[in-house]
C-alpha cells in the first residue's frame, strides 16, 4: 500500500442551474487570450447533446482513454507508444477547430464609423483566427444550450446507448440536465501517458494534472489521448494547455474558481485518500462496469488507523489526513455511495464526480400509471432515463444509479417527515441502507451547502520543499519564460505578429 | 577572384552556419524555452496537411539520412567495405529521388496551403513562411542535381563533396577547392543548404534537436512529479 492524496471533487448535479458561471469565471482568469480564445477549461453542457467539442464521448470516433488488450493489460486507445509516434506527424485523432468551434468576435467599429444611411448599422461577425468576415455563426461553445437544435443532431449523445431514443424526440417525453466539464485530473490519466515529451505530470502532493509550458512541444497527443477533450492544443503558442485546477488557490487553501463562484452551490471539494499502488489494477479489470467499483476499492478509509500510519510513512502531512476525514468528497462517493465517476469505462480513473439529477416523473407515469413505493415514485418513473444516466456515469450498470436516486428522494421525504410532521422516518433510512443521523448529515452537506462544508482543502506544504528566500522577486504563476510573457518585440526567434482585432473595451 | 569567393561561400561560410547553429539552439534552447515547439497547424487546417506532412516529413527525414551518412562516412569506409563509388551514385540517385520526390509533394501542399489558407496564412510569422520557403527551393534544387548526375554515374562527382564535408569537419585548410569547379546548380544547392543551417535556430525547425525518441525507452506510461524529490 501507498498512500498518496488527492483533491477530489463532487458536482451535484442536482442542483446545478445551468448559469456557466463556472465558466465564464473560469475563463476570465485563464483563456481570455489569444489562442485560447475556443478554450474552455470549464465548460456546461445540456445534455442530450452531442456536446463539446462534437461528439467528444464518441471514443470509436476520437480514440480517447483506455484500452484493455487481450494481455489483461491497458494501452491508449489511440495505440501503443510506437503507433503514438507514428501519428505525429498528423495526427488522425485530433479534432480540428471547427469541432469546438471558429473563434469570433463582431465588428463593433463599425457602429461608430458606418457612414449615414438608411439602414442601421450592424456588427457583422468576423473569425478570431483568420481575421475574414464569417457570413454565418454556425456552431458555438454551447450551441445546444435548454435542448437548442433538432433531436435528430442532438439524439446522436453517446449516452443513448442501448436506449430506444426515438420517444424522447417527442414534447411530452423529452428531458434535459446541465453536465459542467472539467479536467478530471484522472488517477491515470491518458493524457500524461500519450506525451511524447513527458510533460504532462501529476504532483504526488494534491494530484493535480498539469502542463509543463517549458518542456511541452506541441506534439498534441495529449488531445487525442484525453478521451474528456479537455486539454486544448494554443494555436498561438504552439504548446496545450488544460485546467489547473487553479492550483495556486488550492495550494492557499481556497476554492478553484469555478467551484468558489458557483451560485448554485453545486461544487465540492475534500481530501481523497487511494492506494497509489493499486491504480493499475483498478484500470485494467475485465468487464469496464466493475470499473466503478474498482475505483471505490482504491480509495481509502481516513479512519482507518492502518491507513493513517501507512499515509504518515509515505509523507502525507497531517493537515491533509485531518481533512481527509471532513471531506465532502469521500461523504458522497464512500459512506454516501450518491457521486459518480463520469465515463469510468474510460479507464482514466477519473477524481470529479457527479451526483446525477433527479428529475419529474415522467409523461407515462403522470398519466397514472405510477409505481409508487412507500410514498415514493419509482426512480424508473422519473424523466431522465436511468440507462442514460448510468451510461453516462457507471458505463451502463443501472443499480448504483438507482439506489443513489432513491437515498436521495428518500433524504426529502425524511427531511419532509422531520420538520413537517416532527417525526423520525426511521423505515425510510432503513429501506435506503442508511441511518438517520447519515441522512441528516446528508441533508447539511447537499442540501444546505455551507462553505466550510463543500471546501475542506488544506494548504500545501511549499515551505518543505522549497526555500521562500529563493522565491523573493520571482514572478509566480507565469507563461513559460520565467518572468517574460513568452514573447517579447522584437523577436528573433519568430512567434507571428499580427494586427489585432478591437475588443469593444479597447473601443469605447 | 572566383576562387576567392569559393573559399568565402564554401571555406568560411559552413563555419560560420554551424556557429550560429550551434550557439543559437542553445541560446533559444535556454533563454526561450517558451518558444521551443512544433508549431503545428493541424488544429486549424486539416485538409492538405495529412496527406503534405506525411509525405514531407518520410521524405525529409530519409533524405537527411542520406546526406548525412553519405557526405560523412570516410572514403577509405566505402572502400573497404567495397561499394564503389559508382554503386554509390546509382543508390544515392535512386533512393534520394524517390524520398526527394515524396518531400517534394508534401512541401508543395504545406506550402500551398500556409500561402493560400487563410486561417494559416494570417497565423505565420515570416520565419514560418520563408522557411518553407527555402525547404521547397533547396527540394527543387537537389532534384535538380540528379539530372546532372545523371552525365557522371562513375560517381567521380560525389567523392568531390564528400571530401568537401568531411574536409569542413576535420579542419582541413583548404576544403573549398575540392568543390571549385562543380556544377553550378550544386553550388546553389550547397550554399542554399548551408544557409539553412544558419536560420536553424530563428525558425521553427529546432522542434527537430527536441524528437520525442526517448518516449519509446520511457519506464511505463505515468509520470508523478513530487516536490519533496526535488528539494
Amino acid at each position: 500500500m501507498k498512500v498518496r492524496a488527492q483533491i477530489g471533487k463532487v458536482l451535484n448535479l442536482d442542483k446545478c442551474i445551468g448559469c456557466h458561471t463556472c465558466s465564464v469565471t473560469c475563463k476570465n482568469v485563464w483563456t481570455s487570450r489569444e489562442g485560447m480564445e475556443y478554450a474552455w477549461f470549464n465548460n456546461v453542457e445540456t445534455k442530450p447533446g452531442i456536446g463539446y467539442p462534437k461528439d467528444w464521448e464518441n471514443q470509436n470516433r476520437w480514440n480517447g482513454g483506455w484500452e484493455r488488450v487481450r494481455n489483461g493489460r491497458i494501452r491508449p486507445r489511440m495505440g501503443g507508444k510506437w503507433r503514438v509516434l507514428a501519428k505525429i506527424f498528423a495526427n488522425p485523432d485530433l479534432p480540428e477547430i471547427d469541432d469546438y468551434y471558429e473563434p469570433f468576435t463582431f465588428d463593433y467599429e463599425h457602429l461608430q464609423n458606418a457612414p449615414e444611411m438608411n439602414a442601421m448599422p450592424t456588427a457583422r461577425p468576423r473569425s478570431l483566427i483568420s481575421g475574414e468576415r464569417m457570413e454565418k455563426i454556425e456552431w458555438g461553445p454551447n450551441w445546444e444550450e435548454i435542448l437548442g437544435g433538432e433531436f435528430s443532431k442532438r439524439s446522436n449523445d453517446s449516452n443513448f446507448e442501448g436506449i430506444q431514443k426515438e420517444m424522447y424526440g417527442e414534447f411530452e417525453n423529452t428531458f434535459m440536465m446541465y453536465l459542467p466539464r472539467l479536467c478530471e485530473h484522472c488517477l491515470n490519466p491518458t493524457c500524461v501517458a500519450a506525451c511524447p515529451s513527458g510533460s504532462i505530470y501529476k504532483r504526488e502532493e494534491d494530484g493535480i494534472v498539469l502542463i509543463d509550458q517549458e518542456k511541452c512541444r506541441g506534439w498534441r497527443m495529449c488531445v487525442s489521448g484525453c478521451p474528456y477533450k479537455k486539454i486544448y492544443y494554443n494555436w498561438n503558442s504552439g504548446k496545450s494547455e488544460k485546467c489547473t485546477f487553479c492550483y495556486p488557490r488550492i495550494e492557499a487553501g481556497q476554492p478553484t474558481v469555478c467551484s468558489e463562484t458557483c451560485v448554485g452551490r453545486i461544487r465540492y471539494l475534500g481530501v481523497m485518500l487511494y492506494d497509489a499502488d493499486r491504480i493499475d489494477e483498478a484500470a485494467s479489470v475485465e468487464d469496464e462496469q466493475d470499473l466503478y467499483q474498482a475505483q471505490l476499492d482504491i480509495f481509502l478509509d481516513p479512519n482507518d488507523p492502518e491507513v493513517i500510519e501507512q499515509a504518515r510513512k509515505d509523507g502525507v502531512p497531517e493537515a491533509w489526513l485531518e481533512s481527509a476525514r471532513k471531506s465532502p468528497v469521500y461523504k458522497m462517493a464512500m459512506e454516501w455511495k450518491v457521486a459518480f465517476p463520469l465515463h469510468p469505462e474510460y479507464r482514466t480513473l477519473p477524481m470529479v464526480w457527479y451526483v446525477p439529477p433527479l428529475s419529474p416523473i415522467n409523461a407515462a407515469a403522470s398519466a397514472g400509471q405510477l409505481d409508487i413505493i412507500d410514498g415514493m415514485p419509482d426512480v424508473r418513473s422519473l424523466r431522465i432515463p436511468l440507462r442514460y444516466l448510468a451510461n453516462l456515469l457507471t458505463a451502463g450498470k443501472e443499480e448504483p444509479v438507482a439506489l443513489c436516486l432513491e437515498r436521495m428522494m428518500a433524504m426529502r421525504s425524511y427531511m419532509r417527515a422531520k420538520t413537517i410532521d416532527g417525526v423520525i422516518a426511521t423505515d425510510v433510512a432503513e429501506r435506503i441502507g442508511l441511518k438517520p443521523a447519515q441522512i441528516d448529515e446528508m441533508y447539511h452537506v447537499m442540501a444546505i451547502a455551507n462553505y466550510e462544508d463543500r471546501f475542506v482543502i488544506p494548504t500545501s506544504h511549499r515551505e518543505e520543499a522549497e526555500d521562500a528566500f529563493d522565491e523573493r522577486g520571482s514572478c509566480g504563476f507565469s507563461f513559460g519564460n520565467g518572468c517574460s510573457g513568452g514573447s517579447s518585440e522584437p523577436n528573433l526567434f519568430g512567434t507571428p505578429k499580427k494586427k489585432r482585432i478591437q475588443t469593444p473595451t479597447e473601443m469605447f | 577572384m572566383a576562387e576567392f569567393l569559393n573559399n568565402l561561400v564554401f571555406g568560411v561560410y559552413p563555419y560560420i552556419a554551424l556557429s550560429v547553429l550551434a550557439i543559437g539552439s542553445i541560446v533559444r534552447y535556454d533563454r526561450e524555452p517558451y518558444s521551443w515547439r512544433a508549431g503545428s497547424s493541424q488544429l486549424l487546417r486539416r485538409r492538405q496537411l495529412m496527406v503534405g506532412s506525411l509525405l514531407f516529413h518520410l521524405g525529409v527525414l530519409l533524405i537527411f539520412a542520406g546526406h548525412f551518412v553519405g557526405l560523412l562516412t570516410p572514403i577509405a569506409l566505402f572502400d573497404a567495405l567495397g561499394v564503389s563509388h559508382g554503386a554509390k551514385q546509382f543508390l544515392a540517385i535512386i533512393a534520394g529521388g524517390v524520398a526527394g520526390a515524396f518531400a517534394f509533394v508534401g512541401a508543395s501542399m504545406l506550402l500551398h496551403r500556409r500561402l493560400f489558407d487563410p486561417r494559416i496564412r494570417r497565423n505565420s510569422s515570416f520565419s514560418d513562411i520563408a522557411i518553407l520557403l527555402m525547404l521547397w527551393l533547396q527540394l527543387v534544387l537537389g532534384l535538380a542535381t540528379i539530372f546532372v548526375s545523371l552525365d557522371h554515374l562513375d560517381g567521380h562527382e560525389m567523392v568531390k563533396f564528400m571530401s568537401w564535408a568531411q574536409g569542413i569537419f576535420t579542419f582541413e585548410a583548404d576544403a573549398s577547392a575540392y568543390v571549385l569547379d562543380v556544377h553550378p546548380i550544386f553550388k546553389a544547392h550547397l550554399f542554399l543548404g548551408l544557409t539553412i543551417l544558419l536560420v536553424f535556430p530563428f525558425t521553427r525547425l529546432v522542434h527537430m534537436l527536441s524528437a520525442p525518441v526517448r518516449y519509446i525507452w520511457r519506464p511505463g506510461y505515468q509520470i508523478v512529479r513530487s516536490k519533496k524529490a526535488l528539494s
